[in-house]
């Protein structure tokens, strides 16, 4: 009976845990000190949080006062314009802010300036795909200058972030999802690296005949 | 063991069980700020101001990141522009426009600095700090040991 009714309190505590990230256990305010131990040690470590803590954000474009980073405190914080408010009339998507800024300017629903001053200035747009293939099974990569071309400057990415030059660039995941090459952006400002956005890079499908490259230790040392 | 130590036993873990619950409903929800809005802490935490947090949806309704990031010289990376209010006075940085004349000057001064404080530098919602350096929730000094051992630094 003991055991039973230990373990159950043990999964009420671990359920409602999982619920609760590591900080927001640091973040409790009105607990005694053992009990916050107590609940740190129950909760996630942070270590574990990729994938299956990536939790689904259940707010979107919350406003200024109560998205957790402005101080409701701070009186100018309500004088803030609240992101839905902008938002209205823009096209959706399902991830990043919730809003396709490429279709948004397609579309006309925006037109932000190019220069700083100049409402007339015209951006500097150039329709170049380019074609990265990729080693693994998933479909090759589209790179669209047009869409970059779009919101930046040819001085954004060439030369510090990709050598302007075929094969000169060694790009994997891996490298976009902590912050280099796409990920200087992606994952920060522009769509977010998530299961929903694959396609939108990977978006070729392989030829036909295509099989997976042979190792170097393979092609060295074929079994047959 | 007697009928009254099991009682015992079941109403404490009970109670614990109950307690435990009960704390975590009232434990303060994630931060849902917005995607990409980036907080910006060089100096200001140390200067007695309240973080600058910089709204990039606001900005790019407005301006492409050319603009910011090609014409004004901003760096793609959170704090990495050791931006201070002599240099926006000079009309360097966020100064170019927020000088009076294309937006709002730096007399509105909580406008910007209007972050919690305490809030370290970062970039908010991106992947590599929820990958690496989890979402934090500025917490008071007595607290901050807790915060650290989940992983967020603070830089300066």
């Amino acid at each position: 009976m003991r055991m039973k009714v230990t373990i159950f309190s043990f999964a009420l505590a671990a359920l409602m845990s999982a619920g609760v990230q590591a900080q927001d256990v640091a973040g409790g305010g009105s607990f005694a000190q053992g009990e916050i131990i107590q609940l740190a040690a129950a909760g996630v470590s942070s270590a574990n949080t990729f994938n299956r803590n990536l939790k689904k954000q259940k707010v979107h474009n919350p406003p200024p006062p109560e998205d957790g980073i402005h101080d409701p405190e701070n009186e100018a914080t309500y004088t803030l314009q609240p992101p839905k408010e902008a938002f209205t009339g823009l096209p959706k998507t399902d991830f990043g802010n919730r809003v396709d800024w490429v279709k948004a300017i397609d579309q006309g629903a925006l037109k932000p300036r190019w220069d700083r001053v100049d409402p007339n200035e015209e951006p500097f747009v150039m329709d170049l795909d380019i074609v990265r293939p990729v080693k693994a099974s998933v479909p090759d990569v589209v790179f669209p200058h047009r869409q970059h071309t779009e919101w930046l400057f040819c001085s954004n990415c060439h030369p510090a972030i990709f050598i302007p030059q075929k094969g000169a660039n060694q790009i994997n995941m891996s490298a976009i999802l902590l912050g280099q090459k796409c990920g200087v952006c992606h994952g920060k400002v522009s769509f977010p690296i998530t299961t929903k956005t694959c396609k939108k890079c990977h978006s070729k499908p392989k030829p036909a005949d295509w099989k997976p490259p042979l190792s170097e230790a393979s092609v060295k040392n074929p079994w047959k | 063991m007697s009928l009254t130590t099991k009682r015992n036993a079941v109403w404490k873990s009970l109670v614990v069980g109950v307690l435990v619950y009960v704390g975590a409903l009232a434990m303060p929800q994630p931060a849902h700020a917005e995607y990409a809005d980036v907080v910006i802490n060089n100096y200001a935490d140390a200067a007695g101001m309240r973080p600058a947090v910089f709204p990039h949806w606001f900005h790019r309704i407005r301006f492409r990141c050319k603009v910011c990031h090609a014409d004004l010289g901003f760096k793609f990376k959170a704090g990495g522009n050791k931006i201070t209010m002599a240099k926006i006075i000079e009309g360097k940085f966020c100064g170019a426009c927020h000088n009076g004349e294309v937006a709002w000057s730096v007399e509105n001064c909580a406008m910007c600095h209007s972050g919690i404080p305490g809030t370290p530098t970062h970039f908010h919602g991106s992947t590599v700090q929820r990958l690496i350096a989890p979402a934090y929730k500025p917490l008071s000094a007595d607290k901050t040991k807790v915060q650290n051992t989940s992983g967020t630094q603070k830089k300066k």
